[in-house]
């Protein structure tokens, strides 16, 4: 099951390199716009060994790393106090319904205006855009949790915080990953942005501006490869995480292990 | 211990509890039978505190219930939702003695002996959705057991398992009960079982719920599956409680008070 979805996956991708190869060899795309994709993987790998390339790399993945675990440290409890205090969920909700349609990506300037540092900026428009899926997933979960579950544990004189933590957190748990595996994704699209928007000394961003700028179209794709791989593993990555920690919660709701 | 007067509870406009009164001395195991869906459970969950009744009083020795009681446990009907699944059997049962204050092995020891004794031993490692219904429901009676409530409430306890597990299982919740003086009360469909395990039976009209008859158990403390069964006494409370839960009015030849 599993080893033919993987073969699937990878002869969609191939299949995709190789229709944009043969795309690109009839010469229907001016490959100074859009270098051939062969031209692309090429460059891709050259920045495995690009020294400059890997510092920057190092450099967006720290800011990944450090706003998405400042996310979750900061959403989850946000969401289980917005999700176990209904009043307080009130009347933050108007708030938040105005707050979240607006993209992510339009705070950036603002945040260039109070942040100097750059490591900083990067972290906090992570820690904005990435909290929302986090702490909405932990509300509504909480919403969910079975009230028998709950009433089991109070009826042996356990209190609202012993239930919370011990009850509700527990089978909120498998929507709060599922939140924060989302708000990962996000993280490496609001990191690359800023370091867009934003300029500054070192990034993957950084990087693929400089790459524009000198014209090397393949050196710029093939970062951008990389930022939309490193996506794909640690999405892979994180769903290999829930699927272990929450087998109960498969094995329950029926899906597929 | 437990003081029932007039309870009355209504969901919205239906009215479930019609001014149910019960009393269950300090030790004693009285049984509910009634016919399904004549409010029961809604009569547990009110002594339990989860719900607030419409109407009436319930006291727990001397105490209004105006939240949850103190030493209480509950055995629920919806067992298998009231177990959790990120927990292995024994950590079910020994989440609640963390109230108890003991040790983390005296929790697990406490744990292991209440599986044992429901004939889960073998099954202490397993989740619950590793387990069969009646394997899930004997975990909830372990767990309510192990935990040693002075008031025990039970809905329909043994609904999941065999005939011959189910014996066992009324047999060990009367000498659990017995042996640490646990005020019990059993909500049951089985007429047999009622009358088998309870000190008192209490058979509960159709809904709108009243009582019908409060009819003591005359059996003696010691019971035997087989020999107490064939009493003559058995068999005509049984009968007793089975004309009235279809309906019948209480004869004289039983003694009946209310
Ligand atoms: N939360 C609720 N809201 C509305 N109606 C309810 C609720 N719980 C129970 N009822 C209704 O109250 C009545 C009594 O329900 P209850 O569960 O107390 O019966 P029961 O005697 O335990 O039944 P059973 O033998 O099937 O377990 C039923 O008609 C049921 O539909
Ligand atoms: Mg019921």
């Amino acid at each position: 099951m599993e080893h033919a979805r993987v073969l699937r996956g990878v002869a969609g991708v191939a299949g995709f390199l190789a229709a944009a190869e043969i795309v690109g060899a009839t010469g229907l795309i001016d490959d100074r716009f859009l270098p051939r994709m062969s031209t692309i993987l090429r460059g891709a790998a050259e920045l495995l060994v690009d020294q400059e390339f890997l510092a920057d790399a190092r450099a967006s993945l720290a800011a990944w790393g450090l706003g998405l675990l400042l996310t979750v440290a900061v959403a989850v409890p946000a969401g289980l106090a917005l999700g176990a205090l209904p009043p307080v969920e009130r009347a933050v909700r108007p708030l938040i319904e105005f707050l979240r349609p607006i993209p992510s990506v339009a705070i950036i300037p603002l945040a260039i205006l109070l942040f100097s540092d750059n490591l900083h900026l990067r972290v906090a428009v992570v820690v904005y855009a990435a909290s929302w899926p986090i702490v909405i997933n932990t509300i509504y979960a909480l919403r969910d949790v079975d009230p028998l579950a709950k009433e089991t544990l109070r009826s042996f004189g356990f209190g609202p915080v012993s239930v919370l933590l011990r009850v509700a957190l527990p089978s909120a748990a498998p929507f709060i990953a599922t939140g924060i595996r989302v708000a990962a994704g996000t993280a490496v699209i609001l990191v690359i942005s800023a370091e867009l928007l934003a300029g500054g000394a070192e990034g993957i961003g950084i990087y693929i501006t400089e790459a524009a700028s000198g014209n090397r179209m393949d050196l710029m794709l093939g970062a951008a490869l990389w930022a939309g791989l490193f996506g794909v593993l640690s999405n892979t990555a994180l769903v290999a995480v829930e699927r272990r920690l929450f087998r109960w919660h498969d094995v329950r709701t029926g899906a597929a292990r | 211990m437990l003081e029932i007067t007039d309870l009355v509870h209504s969901y919205g406009s239906h009215r479930v509890l019609d001014g149910v009164s019960i009393r269950a001395a300090e030790g004693e195991l009285v049984c509910v039978v009634g016919p399904s869906g004549c409010g029961k459970s809604t009569l547990l969950r009110s002594v339990a505190g989860l719900i607030r009744p419409t109407g009436g009083r319930v006291l727990i020795g001397g105490q209004p219930v105006d939240r949850i009681p103190d030493n209480l446990a509950v055995v629920f009907q919806d067992y298998s939702r009231s177990l959790y699944p990120w927990m292995t059997a024994a950590n079910n049962v020994a989440l609640p003695l963390r109230r108890r204050g003991l040790d983390r092995r005296r929790r697990r020891e406490a744990a292991m002996a209440a599986l044992d004794q429901v004939g889960l031993a073998d099954a202490a490692a397993k989740y619950p959705w590793e387990m069969s219904g009646g394997m899930q429901q004997r975990v909830s009676i372990a767990r309510a057991l192990a935990y040693r409530p002075s008031l025990l409430l039970m809905d329909e306890p043994f609904g999941s398992v065999d005939a011959q597990t189910r014996e066992d299982l009324e047999d060990l919740v009367l000498r659990v009960c017995a042996h640490h003086g646990m005020t019990t009360l059993l909500i049951t469909h089985d007429i047999d079982e009622s009358v088998y395990v309870g000190d008192r039976v209490i058979v509960l009209t159709r809904s709108p719920a009243r009582v019908a008859a409060d009819l003591p158990v005359d059996l003696g403390e010691s019971r035997d599956q087989i020999a107490t069964r064939q009493l003559d006494a058995f068999v005509r409370l049984r009968a007793e409680v089975g004309r009235l839960v279809r309906g019948g009015s209480p004869t004289s030849t039983v003694l009946e008070k209310q």
